[in-house]
């Protein structure tokens, strides 16, 4: 039961071969048992699961079951659940028990899902590794002293390692889509807007946007349905009408017109990654699909705007963590600027500080033309690359990350190498544009990423084509050797 | 040497919206601590803003209101701070976009010139929770009640010179926004509130001197306490050979002391940048014109009809149409007693001096503005005097009914009937022999003056209902006889 997808599941539910119940006790079972390998969890909410599913399977015996009704899955840490701890990996919010649940959350609940629990990630979703967790990193599947990238290190973890079916992801640089690749996992970041923000803690307001995580395409869709729709309660959810993402998985890819940005497969490219990148575009050929070389000549651009951008959003948003209200406070503080400077010293981790610091600066009087504002004109400029491309081409595709899954630690001393492990993702959040990341080989033994970037909600055709390609291959079904039934 | 003041004023105005400007809470005032505030106003994580399209509505009223110009594309803008009343960190405010750009107000001085303050811009934002230090020993508490109540922050450009023009331009400014239903009013609650920049400088020169900033006045009184004391203040540094340092202050307006809160040096970066939460308000010229055409008659368009209309001077004009209700009910009377100068005489007079003796307002008014006109048009017709027109006032406030009915029921109708008038004249006349030898003894031009002796007393003898015209004349003829 633990290696079928969600549309699988889903099957199996309506089929009555078992009940949602004893599909939550199972799922539940394997996070009891294994999660301590991979530290996927930073929460399980057993009690609620159990509930849930019970309701769940009370709703399907008076046949008011829907697609949803009854399918377990895990929420990243960042989203807000009534009544459950919501900590956002940080000490800042290790007592913060949240009194409303996320938009999304609420979504999910409404359609039936059971929530198993709150996954890893790394704090506030700052990181590409999962190492800047308080609760301590998440650990990939495929090789445990590796990393499972981040931010949404954990739900890429749980789901390679088949403890959960499908969990949600945000991404702000590259957050969904660079665990999926590492991981061997399929995610997908929506368009800026698709799907609502509320209740999800915030990072950088104007990047931020939550995603599924799962092991198919087919099963993105599924979850996308649920997730994607405007929110009142969300000024920057866009008012637009969202189509069943599963209608169209099977529509043909016969004439569909692949870019692949040359500054994509430049030299810091591990030449492995290259090749299984190549060989997924030539299975797109066999599908019908015609390749072209682009070029989006502000790439190099990305890193530089986006770490001024987002650290900038990130230092204000973060303000409300004072100590005050909720979450970490110092103890016996003498003033108000000692609570301050401890609650806030103590309650958040180096990384954490460290884009505080950044964003202040960036944002400082005198600074803020030379930093902010340029970094907005290159926001754009990168934007313009793209719009120009997809004027000429249906999808972009290229590889998700320059390497696969790196070893704990080794990149954690040098933030800028760090930073450079989102150079093929984080142009896509700048821009609001959606992209996926699909499992297509093995590098080293360790999963590929191939990225798929398609135009402002395109999501339904990138799901087409990256159903048609799982289809096509099964790059997509290979778990870690470690994980047992 | 001579100093000139210079004064700039930056006005908080909290908006009447029901609920507050990025959640959907009550804005109502005195609630028990903290039960107004929603996970939005308590900046719990992941929450998000959503703009109260009334508040826009609002600031463009107040935007035409003041001839400006109106920002078709407006931006909100994170100011950060820390503070424990500013839950999120920053508060959500204007700056390079506001809502409301160039325009003016006109004032009216004491001595009847116009002076006009021309406004720089008006802003959005919301306002920040409350501090309690009071109550708990050795702790502060945290109101978040009014946190994220909408505000217009206006700012004017430095056109006043002394504190009267300060505080008339004040008075003018809380006529406005409450005659256009867009604030309560209120100063004591904070719905209105004036920070005051003032500098000096050698009378004749152009530079600005360094300014200081007083804020949070919340009484026109106060305001005008804290510009003189700050002046004062200000010429006695300089004189002394020192500077002035730009610096906040507070005026206490209860000890009558002001001190400096925080100098330039220790002011904040606060480090503005769009609100990324909330997209840029656009709006067209259909909404700005569907928002003037729910525009009140304002004070100016009162005061222009009151001046050509009913011939009142600029500042009878003016006091009349300072709010709404106000002119709203002067306008009434003036009409239905078809004398405007009559009209605003009772309404500034009697009716002001009975509304405050009793203290409440004219909106909270016993006497109708139908029962005041039908009151001043018996006088108009003779029916009654001025004086007895007060009465019949006195008992229309305590007893409530028209004037006729209590012209009827008190006997009060004058007497014009000259045949009654002169049987009070002859028997006056009659016991008054002294004054009578006086009168005829008296040089011709000399006795008009006279009459008032024989006025009063025919008065008194009827009661105070007789026609005082008609008694003028029958007295002078008849006196007048006696001395041929």
């Amino acid at each position: 039961m633990f290696d079928k997808t969600l549309a699988e599941l889903a099957g199996g539910l309506a089929a009555g071969d078992f009940s949602s119940l004893e599909l939550t006790e199972s799922c539940l079972g394997r996070i009891k048992s294994q999660d301590a390998a991979y530290n996927s969890f930073i929460t399980v909410t057993e009690e609620l699961a159990l509930s849930q599913a019970r309701a769940a399977d009370s709703l399907r015996a008076a046949g008011k079951a829907g697609i949803f009704t009854g399918l377990p899955l895990a929420h990243k840490d960042i989203f807000c659940t009534q009544g459950v701890r919501t900590s956002c990996a940080s000490r800042m919010l290790d007592n913060f028990i949240a009194p409303y649940d996320a938009t999304l959350v609420r979504k999910f609940n409404d359609a039936g899902a059971v929530t198993l629990g709150k996954t890893n990630m790394d704090e506030f979703a700052m990181g590409s590794s999962n190492e800047s967790s308080f609760y301590g990193p998440s650990r990939n599947p495929w090789d445990t002293d590796r990393v499972p990238g981040g931010s949404s290190g954990g739900s890429a973890a749980a789901i390679a390692a088949r403890l959960v079916p499908a969990a949600t992801g945000t991404d702000t640089g590259g957050s969904i889509r660079q665990p999926a690749a590492l991981c061997g996992i399929t995610g997908l970041k929506p368009t800026y807007g698709r799907v609502s923000r509320y209740g999800m803690i915030a990072f950088a307001s104007s990047l931020d946007q939550a995603g599924p995580m799962a092991r198919t395409a087919e099963d993105a869709a599924l979850m996308l349905n649920v997730m994607a729709g405007f929110d009142p309660m969300d000024s920057t959810c866009v008012e637009r009408e969202v189509p069943d993402y599963s209608a169209s998985l099977n529509d043909s890819l016969e004439g569909l017109r692949i870019g692949l940005p040359k500054e994509y497969f430049a030299d810091n490219l591990n030449p492995a990654i290259a090749e299984q990148v190549q060989n997924a575009i030539r299975e797109f050929e066999k599908l019908g699909a015609s390749v072209r070389e682009i070029s989006l000549p502000n790439t190099a651009l990305a890193v530089p705007a986006y770490y001024i951008i987002a650290p900038a959003e990130a230092s204000t948003n973060l303000s409300r963590f004072d100590g005050v209200r909720y979450g970490y406070r110092c103890d016996n503080p003498v003033d108000l600027e000692d609570l301050y400077k401890r609650s806030r010293g103590e309650g958040f981790g180096d990384e954490v500080k460290r884009r505080i610091m950044v964003g202040t600066y960036a944002l400082s009087a005198g600074y803020y033309d030379a930093y902010y504002r340029k970094a907005q004109q290159a926001r754009r400029l990168i934007q313009q690359d793209f719009i120009q491309a997809l004027s000429e081409v249906d999808v972009i595709m290229g590889p998700t990350t320059p390497q696969p899954a790196f070893r704990i630690g080794e990149k954690s001393s040098d933030p800028v190498q760090m930073y450079m492990e989102d150079i093929y993702t984080l142009a896509l959040n700048l821009a609001g544009l959606p992209g996926m990341s699909v499992p297509c080989g093995l590098a080293q033994g360790l999963p590929v990423g191939l990225q798929i970037i398609g135009n402002y909600f395109s999501e339904a055709k990138l799901l087409n084509v990256a159903h048609r390609f799982q289809q096509a291959t099964d790059w997509h079904t290979l778990a870690p050797a470690s994980i047992k039934g | 040497m001579e100093w000139e003041t210079v004064i700039g004023l930056e006005i908080h105005v909290q908006l009447a919206t029901k609920t507050k400007i990025f959640s959907g809470s009550s804005t109502a005032f005195g609630a028990e601590p903290n039960t107004q505030a929603s996970a939005v106003d308590l900046a719990l994580p992941g929450t998000l803003p959503v703009f109260n399209e009334n508040a826009l509505r609002m600031a463009v009223m107040f935007g035409l209101a003041i001839d400006a110009e109106i920002g078709k594309r407006s931006v909100f803008e994170r100011k950060n701070y820390f503070y424990p009343d500013l839950p999120k960190g920053y508060q959500t405010t204007q700056l390079a976009e506001p809502v409301v750009g160039r325009g003016h107000v006109d004032i009216e001085l004491a001595d009847g010139r116009i002076q006009q303050v021309r406004i720089h811009h008006a802003h959005l934002e919301e306002d920040a929770g409350k501090s309690l230090h009071e109550d708990f020993h050795g702790m502060t508490g945290i109101d978040l009640n009014r946190a994220g109540t909408p505000l217009i922050e206006i700012v004017t450009e430095p056109d006043m010179r002394n504190a009267e023009e300060a505080v008339a331009f004040a008075r003018k400014l809380h006529s406005l926004v409450t005659s256009l239903g867009i604030c309560d009013g209120n100063m004591a609650e904070g719905s209105l509130r004036f920070d005051v920049n003032v500098s000096v400088r050698p009378k004749g020169t152009e530079t600005l001197g360094t300014r200081t900033e007083t804020k949070n006045l919340n009484s026109f009184r106060f305001m005008e306490e804290a510009i003189e004391l700050e002046v004062e203040r200000q010429i006695d540094v300089i004189e002394g050979g020192g500077e002035i340092r730009q610096e906040t202050r507070l005026y206490n307006g209860d000890t009558k002391v002001a001190r400096a809160m925080r100098s330039k040096e220790e002011a904040n970066d606060y480090r503005y940048f769009p609100c990324p939460d909330l997209l840029p308000i656009v709006i067209d010229d259909a909404y700005i014109e569907a928002v003037r055409a729910t525009l009140p008659i304002l004070p100016a368009q009162w005061k222009a009809t009151f001046v050509e209309q009913y011939g009142l001077s600029e500042y009878d004009a003016s006091v009349l149409s300072s709010n709404n209700v106000q002119a709203a009910y002067y306008d009434q009377v003036a009409k239905s007693c078809g004398d405007g100068k009559l009209a605003a005489n009772w309404v500034m007079g009697e009716l002001a001096r009975l509304l405050n003796q009793h203290d409440t307002d004219i909106k909270a008014s016993p006497v109708s503005a139908e029962q005041l006109g039908g009151l001043l048009t018996r006088i108009k017709d003779d029916t009654i005097s001025g004086n007895i027109a007060k009465k019949v006032f006195e008992a229309m406030w305590l007893e409530g009914g028209s004037a006729d009915e209590i012209i009827d029921a008190k006997g009060l109708k004058q007497v014009t009937d000259s045949g009654a008038i002169e049987g009070i004249v002859d028997q006056v006349i009659a016991s008054s022999d002294k004054q009578v030898e006086q009168y005829k003894a008296a040089e011709p031009d000399k006795r008009g003056k006279m009459l008032g002796f024989f006025m009063g007393q025919v008065m008194k003898a009827s009661g105070g209902k007789a026609n005082p015209g008609a008694v003028t004349g029958i007295l002078k003829q008849k006196l007048d006889a006696l001395c041929d």
